[in-house]
């Protein structure tokens, strides 16, 4: 059986595009990631130093 | 068996394969006007109820749910252009959107939808509460598969029922706050519910060609123009009321009363302008206005509602009860 991958080239454009969009999602995921952080201290507060060692 | 790879010559990617959109085609996909009425209602929902419950969620939580609220309204938006991009083609006002315009492709748009959904429903249950998850849940299925997929292209009622979908932000807003649904987030529901008909039915009216021509079975497409407006006047005699409710029920003050009361007489003006001007440019004009002012009548009776809470006015004086 023969698979035939096939190699696509990016015209300039299409690459500012596609890191355009990449640094999108980049964003969306850092500002989930503060959000998480943010929203752990806002529910725990000090509590979250509050652990048995 | 073995695998053979075989690898072809190198080949470039035609703009319509890859896709010629950038940041704001893909905001674009999440319909941001109708994602700022969301916004909008469902921040006055969680302000209402936070004003009444106070202390139950941090201030940051309700930044959470908004935020939630609206990635979920906007996702749905993008279910709803992927699956309607054919008859977006057709209509005037809809050709430009993103997918029809040839920016983004139909399967990326159902994936950025899809993603988006998830992940609002997920982490307004996991940051919030699964009450408010659930309903946006249901708000994101309801409008991109029973509004979107069934009734739109099948009864002159689909905006009707599917007006549910566009009502349920307040209800979540609440619903994030309280862990609960009670009737003060039900009559919030209610008057986006009963104003839909009224406020969308105008917009057909003066667009009636274009529904037809894409074959969606608009009540003025279906029915008729002057059924139409019956209908429209029939609603309004619903709204009207509808939004003094809340003082009624005692969760909104003297100045909503008012306000509430002078807006909704207006609204019944202009509906009855439309039922009464048929012909031509008076008729025109007057849906129209119906149209516009049915947007300002929404803001300004959740505008005042929250404005009141804030200020701590929410209360009548007692001769009211």
């Amino acid at each position: 059986m023969t698979q035939v991958s096939e190699m696509v080239q990016l015209s300039e454009e299409q690459k500012k595009r596609q890191r355009k969009r990449s640094i999108a999602i980049a964003l969306a995921l850092g500002i989930l990631v503060a959000i998480f952080y943010a929203i752990t201290l806002v529910k725990m507060g000090p509590g979250i130093l509050n652990r048995p060692l | 068996m073995s695998i053979v790879e075989q690898t072809s010559p190198v080949r470039a990617l035609s703009d319509a394969e890859f896709g010629t959109a950038d940041v704001r085609d893909y905001i674009a996909l999440l319909k941001p006007r109708v994602m700022s009425l969301v916004v909008f209602t469902a921040f006055v929902g969680l302000v209402v109820a936070m004003t009444m419950q106070p202390g139950t969620i941090h201030p940051f939580e309700g930044f959470i749910a908004i935020l939630c609220i609206a990635i979920g309204g906007g996702a749905s938006g993008a279910l709803n252009m992927w699956y309607d991009a054919d008859i977006d083609r057709i209509m005037k006002r809809t050709a430009t959107r993103p997918i029809p315009a040839g920016k983004i492709a139909p399967d990326q748009a159902l994936a950025f939808g899809l993603i988006l959904s998830a992940a609002s429903i997920l982490v307004l249950g996991v940051l919030v509460n699964w009450l408010a998850a659930g309903l946006l849940a249901f708000t994101i299925f309801f409008y991109a598969v029973i509004y979107t997929m069934w009734l739109k292209r099948s009864t002159p009622q689909n905006i009707v029922i599917g007006g549910a979908a566009g009502a349920f932000p307040p209800m979540i807003g609440w619903a994030a706050v309280t862990g609960s649904v009670t009737i003060e987030s039900i009559i919030l529901f209610l008057i986006i519910f009963m104003w839909t008909p009224p406020h969308f039915w105008a917009l057909a009216l003066l667009k009636n060609e274009d529904y037809k021509n894409a074959g969606v079975p608009m009540l003025p497409v279906v029915a008729g123009e002057a059924v139409t407006r019956s209908q429209i006047l029939l609603y309004s005699l619903i709204v009207a009321p509808l939004g003094v409710a809340p003082s009624l029920l005692g969760f909104a003050g003297l100045g909503y009363a008012i306000a509430s009361s002078i807006l909704g007489v207006v609204f019944l003006l202009a509906a009855f302008r439309v039922y009464a001007l048929r012909e031509g440019d008076p008729a025109r004009k007057a849906a129209g206005q119906m149209f516009a002012f049915s947007i300002f009548y929404l803001f300004a009776l959740y505008a005042i509602l929250m404005a009141e809470h804030l200020l701590g006015l929410e209360m009548l004086p007692s001769i009211f009860g």
